[in-house]
């Protein structure tokens, strides 16, 4: 066997120094150059163990040795046959818990780049010319209510199946979290812009503006509208709060407030566009998951002078992608590890001045496996700040099931629905994404959106 | 895209529009709203539903200028679209039936009763509309009003028309047995600082009170908390589980508080606006 290079190809980045003041793309992505000589890295394992590791079983060595004898088409056919969604998913996955953590060359070496690789050939595949327009086929239409990865996914099997299908978004522009969270910085709008396109090519309808469960009832799709079958892909976009004194203040956002004014609605090109956000010059994210990450990066960008994470936990129950924190490290972002907040203190006039904090120590595991933490006693600080993001996680947005009879929801708002084929207890209605499994990954939402299509095609096939 | 049917000036500042807007009329009920953008990058606004037509498929707002894009909105003329229009948003209002209902509307506030009062008359209630301005000419659908209300109070304040003094007194005397008599339930729209002296004006005479809240807003589906209110000590988001609160439970001080949080990007906008007028206005078209 040749000796394999121990390093992964390095990712072309843009100067921290200079990126951390816009908004443009950190990522440069690989060239054709770099693609061929990391597709080189790849053992092609008789026995592929990253495959087990990818949420929708890309077949990895199949597309990294197309690439490494140069046939970028038959990369990208494979790569899309498996994932409808590479260019977003090269760009968000976490890889190094998914099919980078599994790979082989990974026991001794370092795993192969293969997200660099997925977002390469993505990539690629947006310089050719478009696929042929497609048309239904089929007489049964159905509806899909929410635009984040789980339903584009949803529809774009489904029209490729040959269904009509017809998206539901209650925004003014689809993508779900894709659109309104993920900064244009790692996940560019031109991009998600494109997936759409093609959806779009397939005959799918995006119909913006109406909300499920308030301009329509779900159970009008079926009645009036003549659906034969539902899928629901709402999400988990209800922001949690702490609960702790001051966050009533002005200063005091939910990640989803700070990052939908900044991405959605632009604030970055303020006065230009319409909706400001309040930025001052010190800024701090409460949590440490990816959305965390997202909203202290675009603090920086957005002129604050220092962004800081303030997590509870330490650095290893982090849960935001490495690749993120590095580059959060790398473009000035402070952490505060086992800093547990108590209150947000703010001026006579109501404006944020800082938040008080307890210092805390790991202790014994908890329920979830990872150490608990634990206060020391006596220690407190308080951080002076003008802004306090909280990123301490969502929960499905309860609109759809208040208003709809039949559906099942857990404890924690989550709906009740079959992981393999995504039914639900009410007839002819499916679920996928976020809103069963509360807030997870793109991946895994764009995979139970697609395993649901398939269902959802046997079901209708089955009533004939 | 919503298409304006009908757009009339009702004040030099005030502009009521109908919208073609099938779905959204064929699902409102009063005490409700609409979230709104006019242009590519602008903002969404909450506006509350004035009325709804279910069998036209109209959709009645009113807009009073006073950010950038409520000025953007009432350039706007029949004909003309609305780039974005999404609801109806929030829970409606929930008035225990048979009894008098009272509904007090400051400036604008005024034309936001007129589906609450139709849908009270509708199932026999006795229904009385305070509204107030400063003097008569800034008074809107009073005539309206009256063919939908068993009784209409007038209020301006110096007197030029109806009751001489603030709807809160008018109010009061209600309450003290005056006119239409006592009401069963108070409802009021208007801005923050009326609705906190109408509960101000009802709490020792124990009259329940709601009072609609208009926070400051982002998606108006429960996704960015921006709204939230403290309502008995809980904190609530207007847009889903308002925007109609009890008005002896709000805390308005820090209502008021919040509203505030970007007052100087607001006056910017304007002024900026000012300085573009008349294009910007028409490019809005
Ligand atoms: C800031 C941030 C960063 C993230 N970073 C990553 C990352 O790097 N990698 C990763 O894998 N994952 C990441 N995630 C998580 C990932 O984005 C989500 O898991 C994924 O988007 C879930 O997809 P979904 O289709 O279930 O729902 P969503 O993307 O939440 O989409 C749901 C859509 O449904 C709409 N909707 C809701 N209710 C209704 C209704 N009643 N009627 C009509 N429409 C409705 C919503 O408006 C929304 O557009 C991140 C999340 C956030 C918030
Ligand atoms: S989709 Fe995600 S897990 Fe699967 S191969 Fe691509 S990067 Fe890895
Ligand atoms: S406006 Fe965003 S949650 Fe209410």
């Amino acid at each position: 066997m040749p000796v394999k290079r121990a390093e992964k190809t390095p990712m072309p980045v843009r100067d921290p120094e200079v990126r951390a003041h816009d908004f443009k793309e950190v990522n440069d992505g690989y060239t054709i150059f770099h693609a061929a000589f990391e597709a080189e890295r790849c053992l092609r394992c008789q026995d592929p163990v990253c495959v087990e590791g990818c949420p929708v079983g890309i077949p990895i060595p199949d597309f990294i040795h197309a690439v490494a004898i140069g046939d970028m088409a038959g990369a990208a056919r494979i790569l899309r046959g498996a994932n409808p969604l590479p260019a977003i998913c090269g760009r968000v996955c976490p890889q190094e818990t998914q099919c980078e953590e599994r790979c082989s060359l990974g026991t001794r070496l370092v795993p192969v780049a293969i997200g660099h690789l997925e977002r390469f050939v993505a990539d690629w595949e947006r310089t050719q010319a478009p696929a042929a327009p497609l048309r239904p086929t089929r007489p049964k239409k159905i509806a899909v209510i929410g635009s984040g990865p789980s339903g584009l996914v949803c529809a774009g099997e489904l029209a490729r199946l040959g269904y009509p299908v017809t998206v539901y978004e209650a925004l003014h522009a689809p993508g779900g979290v894709l659109r309104y969270g993920i900064p244009e910085f790692r996940l560019p709008k031109a991009i998600l812009d494109w997936e759409i396109g093609v959806l779009k090519g397939l005959g799918v309808e995006i119909v913006c503006n109406v909300v499920i469960g308030k301009t329509l009832p779900l159970d009008d799709l079926f009645s009036r509208l003549g659906y034969t079958v539902v899928f629901v892909g709402t999400g988990a976009g209800l922001p949690q709060f702490l609960g702790i004194s001051g966050e009533d203040l002005n200063g005091v956002m939910s990640a989803n407030e700070f990052l939908t004014r900044v991405n959605l609605m632009r604030a970055y090109d303020f006065p230009e566009t319409d909706t400001p956000v309040n930025v001052g010059k010190r800024v701090a994210v409460i949590g440490a998951g990816n959305t965390a990450m997202d909203a202290a990066r675009t603090a920086l960008r957005m002129g604050a002078e220092e962004a800081m994470i303030v997590y509870r936990r330490s650095e290893k129950e982090m849960s935001a992608r490495v690749e993120e924190y590095g580059h959060a490290i790398e473009e000035g972002v402070r952490f505060h590890w086992l800093t547990s907040p108590l209150e947000v203190v703010g001026s006579a006039d109501g404006w944020v001045t800082g938040l008080r904090c307890q210092k805390m120590q790991l202790g014994e595991p908890d329920r979830s496996g990872r150490a608990r933490p634990v206060p020391i006693p006596g220690e407190e600080v308080t951080i002076p700040l003008d802004n306090v993001v909280l990123a301490i996680g969502t929960t499905p947005n309860p609109l759809l099931t208040r208003t709809t009879s039949g559906l099942l929801t857990t404890k924690e708002g989550c709906l009740v629905a079959d992981e393999e084929t995504g039914r639900t207890p009410k007839p002819l209605v499916f679920a996928g994404g976020d809103a069963v499994t509360g807030a997870a990954t793109v991946i895994l939402a764009a995979g139970a959106g697609k395993r649901a299509a398939h269902a959802i095609d046997e079901a209708l096939a089955a009533r004939g | 895209m919503a298409r304006i049917v009908e757009a009339r000036r009702l004040t030099p500042v005030t502009k009521l529009f109908r919208l073609d807007a099938p779905l959204i009329a064929a699902a409102a009920k009063a005490g409700q709203f609409v979230m709104l953008r006019v242009r590519e990058g602008g903002e969404r606004i909450p506006l509350t539903i004035a009325d709804y037509d279910r069998a036209a498929g109209t959709l009645t707002i009113v807009v009073q200028e006073v950010g950038a894009t409520t000025k953007r909105v009432c350039a706007l003329e029949a004909g003309d679209e609305i780039l974005d229009v999404v609801g109806p948003l929030g829970t409606p209002v929930d008035i225990a039936p048979g009894g008098h209902a009272c509904a007090v509307g400051g400036g604008f506030g005024s034309a936001a009763l007129l589906c609450l009062m139709k849908e009270l008359r509708a199932r026999g209630d006795t229904t009385t509309a305070i509204v107030g301005a400063r003097n008569k000419d800034l008074l809107i659908l009073t005539d309206e009003l009256r063919a939908i209300c068993t009784s209409v109070e007038i209020c301006t304040d110096d007197g030029s028309a109806g009751f001489k003094g603030f709807v809160t007194q008018r109010l009061a005397q209600l309450i003290a047995g005056e006119g239409p008599g006592r009401p069963d339930t108070v409802v009021a729209i208007g801005p923050m600082v009326m609705l906190r002296a109408i509960a101000e004006t009802t709490r020792e005479a124990k009259v329940k009170t709601l009072v609609s809240l208009d926070p400051l807003m982002v998606d108006g589906t429960g996704m960015c908390g921006g709204c939230r209110v403290i309502v008995g000590g809980q904190t609530l988001f207007a847009c889903v589980d308002g925007p109609i609160f009890d008005a002896h439970e709000v805390d308005f001080a820090v209502g008021m508080r919040r509203s505030k949080q970007y007052v100087r990007q607001e006056k910017e906008a304007v002024e900026r606006l000012a300085c573009a007028a008349t294009p910007a206005l028409v490019e809005a078209r």
